[in-house]
């Protein structure tokens, strides 16, 4: 068992909308949409620091929000992220229905037998 | 805690008792200054491992050298290592020093050698005292410490200092002393340095060890906390802090590795059952009792975080970063409830809540306890986590009656519960964490709910919902959104439970059961009967969305006869379908766009005419479109044009929904999306204007509802669907959607068929009549009064399948048309004929048949053509109205037509031109010229062809000469006329043109006759040599009444006479004209008076040079009235007279003509030119003057001097 593996995987409009969420266990889903919810205002806090702290520095990770996150994770999904936006036929704002995308986030989640 | 350094000191026993006595004395007194004064001065510390080089500030504990406290082989003990040894001496006789301290030393020496010691100095205490006493049998003190030197320092001589005078107060003791506290700090450090490093290195070996069976983390814990304790005496608390926090990671590592199925042997002993949890304790530096069961191995998991945590805590607090220790605190709390699992112990229910609580509290307290509270404030939100974490360690399920924390009762739980609740909540909207703050309000309201307090519940779950909402977030708003509807049907708000009920209805999160469950819940409370006052009104957008809406026809403009048909699009969200008793469409008139223009300007203006699609605002899944992307901008163009010639004044953009873009962004829920909270508080507008359909089955998903629409201009403004008791109202409809039923005058337009019209052709004209409203029956007329300047050509044709009679009496032409329905279009052509106007006639005003005055159609010149432009007015009487209507068509006179007179000597001609304006090429035919007056007058023809080609843009000349038998009038009244078509048409196409001038004074008075003689002797002219011109004027007939009438008014008696001027001017340059080139001539008014001037020229090149110009003009006196009123009219004509005119200005020097000029100036009309009393020059008419010489030329030679060779290109 790979304890790097996530159990809820989200990506998040600017506005604070979902655009993807996806958990594992499903019947956890409804906790887990409260939690990344509330986590925003953490990723807030960052992302406001960051502005002021950075000024237009281009880093994207804002860090680690609880100590149970990775990197490589975060590189993975916001590669796989760029590719559902650079899709023509993508409309930003959208929610994100990419197959390509989902398979990746599966490889991410742990897997329930 | 402070460091302790052994100092080890061997003490020599000195023989007298006085001496051992004075030494401990003085020992006694320099220790405690050493002990003072060796931690003042910062030593730089260069570390091992490229670590940053530090000041520090050493500090020692002196002991007595025992051979016991020496460390043995693998004592690992920092603290109590003794790392310098000092031997003191104050000797100073070298006898004594052979007999008992060098032994002693040596004694001192193999024993520190023996336990792998290198670290001491040997201390050489001199006093005046000791060498006042012993002056005899004392040696140089140096040669004391030299021997030392020599036995002990084998190449280490720093390892001797000397120490001299320690107690008295002189420079030279305290040099001594200071170095001597050098020396100290400086071996004591090296010594500090070497020990640590070794250390170090054994600390790392037993680390690698960690893979071998039998190691147990509890002892390198130990050994590894040694070197903490260590840094933290140097207040190096930030290197302390590095060992635990390594101590931590590593732990941390294995427990994790023990949950990937790495077990440690040693781990077995944390994997016991929790027994204690009663939280961190922070208040003591070292927590001693926890300490010494992890040194012992009996340490729990929550025993080992707890201390190694309270360790951190204390050095964080040391370093200040107390904030610090409240994130770490959160993170050890999450950390160690995950690893207890990992570890699988078993923990006692509640247990670990417990410890949560408590030790979220413990650390509160401690940070409260260093900070003063404005720092707190400020802070706050480094604290709230833990606050919120003491409130969800609680609700965890924990049977509360075990919370040990005197949660004795409900009452007292649930007053902590929400104390605590409160605080974190507030903590969080302090810092601006709302959404933190709502989940914990949300757990809340469950908590109300479980009291059975729906009331304070709706409002914590109202306001998570709000957030929920206007996020987006689809699955905590359903999920939160269901409990508000439990609040709402216990708290029987009726309305609102609807409402809810039909967002839930139709909610695809939910199941279809639940779904139908809610859809129930509304149409059981419409089916209930009875209780008519109560009527609900929900939102229209939780039960079905308007998605499109469609005219039929698309232009959504008909006319009142036709049909207009509003199709809806309903896209209903509820799980089944449902029966709605009447579907509502208010409608709103639109008083500007007032029904007759037959314009709608609504509907045409979109991009798919007839079709609105409204904007889908979800209902609750998927991204908030209204608070996202908020309606699209709709702009319209605005032009501002002026009333009176339509010319744009202005233009620009306006922004028509600006009141739905300019909404205040604080206001949370958009008022027209399906997820508003509160039901919409507007109605359905009473009286208004509806479209109506009854009894509608919905289901579930698109459906289409089609209404007729009534006549007028309306704009669709809501929607209204009712069921039994309930009504669902959409506000507004936005975009806003408007149709035109209109009803229309007939109209009746005429426009050329080719541009442009040519006048004096026959030209087809199209006649357009729009029927409107009106029904064109049988026997229907159009009358035309006929007018003279534009005949209707009987050739009219008929255009589509019926057919149109012509009728014409002297009047009016009278046109029947055809049957024809209201809203039709009936065409038909009509080829008129504009008659040219052939120029000097006027008729008197007529009137029509109708009465009004005949507007004479007068040309006028047009500013994008050359040719001549006229408007022809028709008035028609037509059967739907009692007022005529007057149409207007510009035709264009294709020629413009110039005469002049021509004279030579007594004979005249007449020339004509005619140039072609137009675009077409005409064929000129049958060209004649009549006089009307004088029938004894000839015009002989001089024009020898009969049809002549006329292009476009080109000119055709004709010239008649003028013969008479008596006298020749004056005034000539004359038409020119030809016959012309265009090129492509045959002769029976061809149609007349007339011009009608007047010429007037074509008698010729004078001959003027020039003649130039050479100087006298000579034969040729030269130049630069002046000659001779004589200038001779004849008078070649009887003056006629009218000359003697406007000339010379006052000299009656006598022969009449007249003044002339003349005037010899060269414009060329040829000729200097020698003193008088002008002057006044009295002529006899009689036929054959001569009158002869002499004038002295120069010709100033040689050649054949023309003559020089003379002139004649009339001189009138000042009395004189003036004669001539030219006639406005023959202005337009008689070119020849500007001509003249022209040639007058281009003259140079005369005095008469600048007195004119000057008139010009002042004179701005004819009166004032009469009253001005000035003689005045006036031009003869053309043909008046005859000029003989006209034209002649004469021979120059070139000056005698033949040098100068001048050549004249002219």
């Amino acid at each position: 068992m790979n304890t790097n593996m996530a159990v809820c995987i989200a990506v998040i409009a600017k506005e604070n909308y979902p655009l993807y969420i996806r958990s594992v266990p499903t019947q956890n889903e409804l906790k887990f949409h409260y939690t990344v919810h509330t986590s925003l205002d953490v990723v807030e806090e960052k992302i406001s620091a960051v502005g002021k702290a950075l000024g237009d520095q281009r880093e994207l990770y804002l860090g680690l929000l609880y100590p149970t996150e990775d990197y490589k994770m975060f590189r993975k999904l916001h590669n796989s992220f760029t590719d559902v936006m650079c899709n023509p036929f993508h409309n930003p704002g959208d929610t994100i229905q990419s197959k390509a995308f989902d398979g990746i986030v599966s490889g991410m989640m742990v897997q329930t037998a | 805690m402070r460091k302790k350094i052994f100092f080890n000191n061997n003490i020599p026993l000195p023989p007298l008792e006085l001496l051992h006595f004075f030494f401990f004395a003085l020992f006694t007194s320099l220790y405690t200054s050493l002990a003072q004064q060796l931690p003042r001065e910062p030593m730089e510390w260069r570390r091992t491992y490229g670590r940053a080089p530090k000041m520090i500030l050493l500090e020692a504990n002196f002991v007595q050298f025992k051979e016991e406290l020496l460390p043995k082989e693998g004592n690992k003990a920092l603290l109590t290592f003794p790392f310098l040894h000092i031997y003191w001496t104050d000797c100073c006789d070298t006898e004594m020093y052979k007999s008992s301290v060098k032994e002693d030393m040596m004694r001192w020496q193999n024993s520190l050698r023996t336990h792998g010691s290198s670290d001491w100095v040997i201390i050489v205490v001199e006093t005046n005292d000791t060498k006042k006493k012993n002056k005899t049998n004392i040696l140089p003190r140096s040669s004391i410490v030299d021997k030392i030197r020599s036995d002990f320092c084998n190449k280490q001589s720093d390892r001797c200092v000397v120490l001299s005078d320690p107690l008295k107060d002189s420079s030279r003791s305290q040099e001594s002393w200071n170095s001597l506290l050098l020396k100290l700090r400086t071996l004591l450090l090296m010594s500090f340095t070497k020990n640590l490093g070794r250390f170090e290195d054994e600390m790392r070996t037993l680390r690698e060890k960690r893979t071998q069976p039998g190691w147990s983390f509890c002892e390198y814990f130990m050994v590894q906390e040694e070197l903490a304790f260590v840094f933290e005496m140097l207040q190096q608390f930030e290197d302390a802090l590095v060992q635990y926090d390594e101590l931590d990671a590593l732990f941390t590592q294995y427990v994790l590795n023990f949950g990937a199925g790495d077990t440690a042997n040693w781990l077995g002993s944390f994997c016991a059952p929790v027994r204690n949890w009663s939280g961190l304790l922070l208040r003591r530096p070292i927590d001693m009792e926890k300490r010494d069961s992890i040194q012992r191995g009996e340490a729990s998991l929550l025993d080992l975080r707890s201390y190694l945590f309270s360790r951190q805590c204390t050095l964080l607090i040391f370093l200040q970063r107390p904030w610090e220790v409240t994130q770490r605190a959160l993170e050890l709390l999450h950390n160690c409830v995950q690893e207890l699992r990992l570890l699988e112990v078993q923990v006692l229910e509640g247990a670990l809540d417990c410890w949560v609580f408590l030790s979220c509290l413990e650390v509160l307290h401690r940070i409260e306890g260093c900070c003063d509270p404005a720092q707190l404030a400020a802070n706050c939100s480094h604290t709230v986590g833990l606050w919120a974490a003491a409130h969800t360690g609680t609700v965890l399920q924990s049977p509360y009656k075990k919370l040990k924390e005197a949660l004795s009762s409900v009452e007292a739980f649930e007053r902590h519960y929400l104390e605590l609740s409160h605080a974190a909540m507030e903590m969080y909207q302090a810092i601006g964490r709302l959404r933190s703050a709502r989940l914990v309000g949300k757990s809340l309201a469950e908590f109300y709910m479980r009291k059975g307090d729906p009331e304070r519940a709706e409002t914590f779950l109202q306001e998570a919902l709000k957030s929920y909402v206007s996020e987006g977030w689809s699955l905590p708003v359903t999920h939160t959104r269901r409990q508000v509807a439990e609040c709402q049907k216990l708290l029987s708000k009726t309305e609102d439970y609807l409402q809810t009920s039909a967002l839930l209805a139709g909610d695809v999160n939910l199941t279809t059961d639940e779904r139908k469950h809610f859809c129930q819940e509304i149409l059981s409370f419409t089916g209930k009967s009875g209780d008519q006052s109560h009527k609900v009104t929900l939102s229209m957008g939780v039960f079905a969305q308007l998605t499109q809406l469609k005219f039929h026809p698309a232009a959504a403009s008909v006319h009142s006869g036709a049909v207009l048909q509003v199709e809806l699009t309903l896209r209903c969200l509820m799980p089944v379908s449902v029966r709605i008793q009447q579907l509502v469409a208010s409608i709103h008139f639109e008083v500007d766009h007032g029904g007759t223009h037959g314009r709608s300007k609504g509907a045409q203006r979109r991009t798919h005419p007839g079709t609105v699609v409204f904007r889908q605002s979800n209902s609750s899944a998927g991204p908030p479109s209204s608070a996202g992307a908020g309606p699209s901008l709709e702009l319209d163009e605005i032009q501002d044009r002026s009333p009176s010639d339509n010319s744009l004044n202005s233009t620009g953009v306006i922004c028509k929904n600006t009141h739905l873009l300019m909404r205040r962004h604080d206001s949370n829920s958009p008022p027209d999306t399906p997820n508003c909270i509160s039901p919409p508080t507007v109605g359905i507008k009473e009286g208004a204007q509806m479209l109506k359909v009854q009894d509608v089955t919905l289901e579930p998903g698109n459906n289409s509802i089609t209404f007729t629409a009534p006549p007028g201009t309306y704009t669709l403004r809501q929607l209204c669907a009712t069921v039994g008791e309930v009504q669902f109202i959409l506000p507004h409809i936005y975009p806003s959607a408007q149709y035109e039923v209109y009803s229309q005058e007939p109209q009746l337009t005429v426009e050329p068929l080719s541009e442009p019209l040519l006048a004096g052709l026959p030209q087809k004209v199209k006649f357009t009549l729009l029927t409107g409203h009106y029904t064109v029956k049988k026997g229907d007329a159009l009358q035309l009064s006929n007018t003279e300047t534009m005949p209707i050509l009987p050739s009219t044709k008929l255009v589509g399948e019926s057919t149109l009679s012509i009728q014409s009496s002297e009047k009016v032409t009278s046109i029947s048309l055809p049957p024809a329905p209201p809203y039709h279009t009936l065409e038909f052509q009509l080829e008129v004929l504009c008659i040219i106007p052939s120029g000097a006639d006027r008729p008197a005003n007529e009137r029509l048949t109708n009465g009004e005055v005949r507007h004479r159609p007068r040309s006028y010149s047009h500013p994008d053509t050359p040719m001549t432009a006229i408007d022809q007015r028709m008035s028609i009487d037509c059967p739907w109205s009692i007022y005529s209507t007057l149409l207007a068509l510009t035709f264009y006179i294709p020629f413009k037509t110039k005469h002049s007179l021509l004279s030579a000597g007594n004979r005249q001609y007449i020339q004509v031109c005619v140039q072609n304006v137009s675009d077409v090429n005409f064929a000129l035919a049958e060209v004649k010229l009549t006089e009307k007056q004088h029938a004894s007058l000839e015009l002989q023809s001089l024009n020898t062809k009969t049809q002549q080609l006329l292009c476009c843009k080109h000119s055709v000349f004709c010239l008649w000469e003028v013969r008479w038998k008596d006298d020749l009038p004056s005034c000539l009244q004359c038409v020119f006329s030809a016959n012309f078509s265009p090129l492509s048409q045959d002769i029976s196409a061809y149609k007349p043109f007339h011009y009608q001038f007047q010429l007037e004074r074509v008698t010729t008075l004078y001959s003027v006759k020039a003649e130039i003689f050479p100087p006298a002797g000579e034969q040729r002219c030269r130049s630069g040599v002046l000659c001779g011109l004589e200038v001779c004027i004849t008078r070649l007939t009887e003056p006629a009444e009218g000359e003697i009438a406007e000339d010379s008014k006052t000299e009656t008696d006598g022969p009449k006479t007249t003044k002339l001027m003349y005037e010899v001017a060269d414009s060329s340059s040829n000729w200097a004209v020698c003193g008088k080139s002008s002057g006044m001539v009295l002529m006899p008014m009689t036929a054959n008076a001569t009158h002869k001037v002499q004038i002295e020229v120069m010709p100033l090149f040689a050649g054949h040079l023309p003559f020089p110009k003379i002139k004649v003009l009339k001189y009138l006196p000042h009395t004189a009235a003036v004669a001539i009123q030219p006639d406005p009219d023959s202005c337009v004509e008689n070119d020849s007279l500007s001509l003249l005119d022209k040639t007058l200005d281009d003259q140079g020097d005369t005095a008469s003509i600048r007195s004119r000029g000057s008139v010009h100036s002042v004179g701005s009309g004819d009166q004032q030119q009469k009253g001005v009393a000035m003689p005045r020059l006036e031009p003869f008419s053309p043909g008046q003057v005859f000029n003989h010489s006209h034209a002649c030329q004469v021979l120059v030679l070139p000056a005698t001097d033949d040098h100068i060779m001048e050549v004249n290109a002219t």
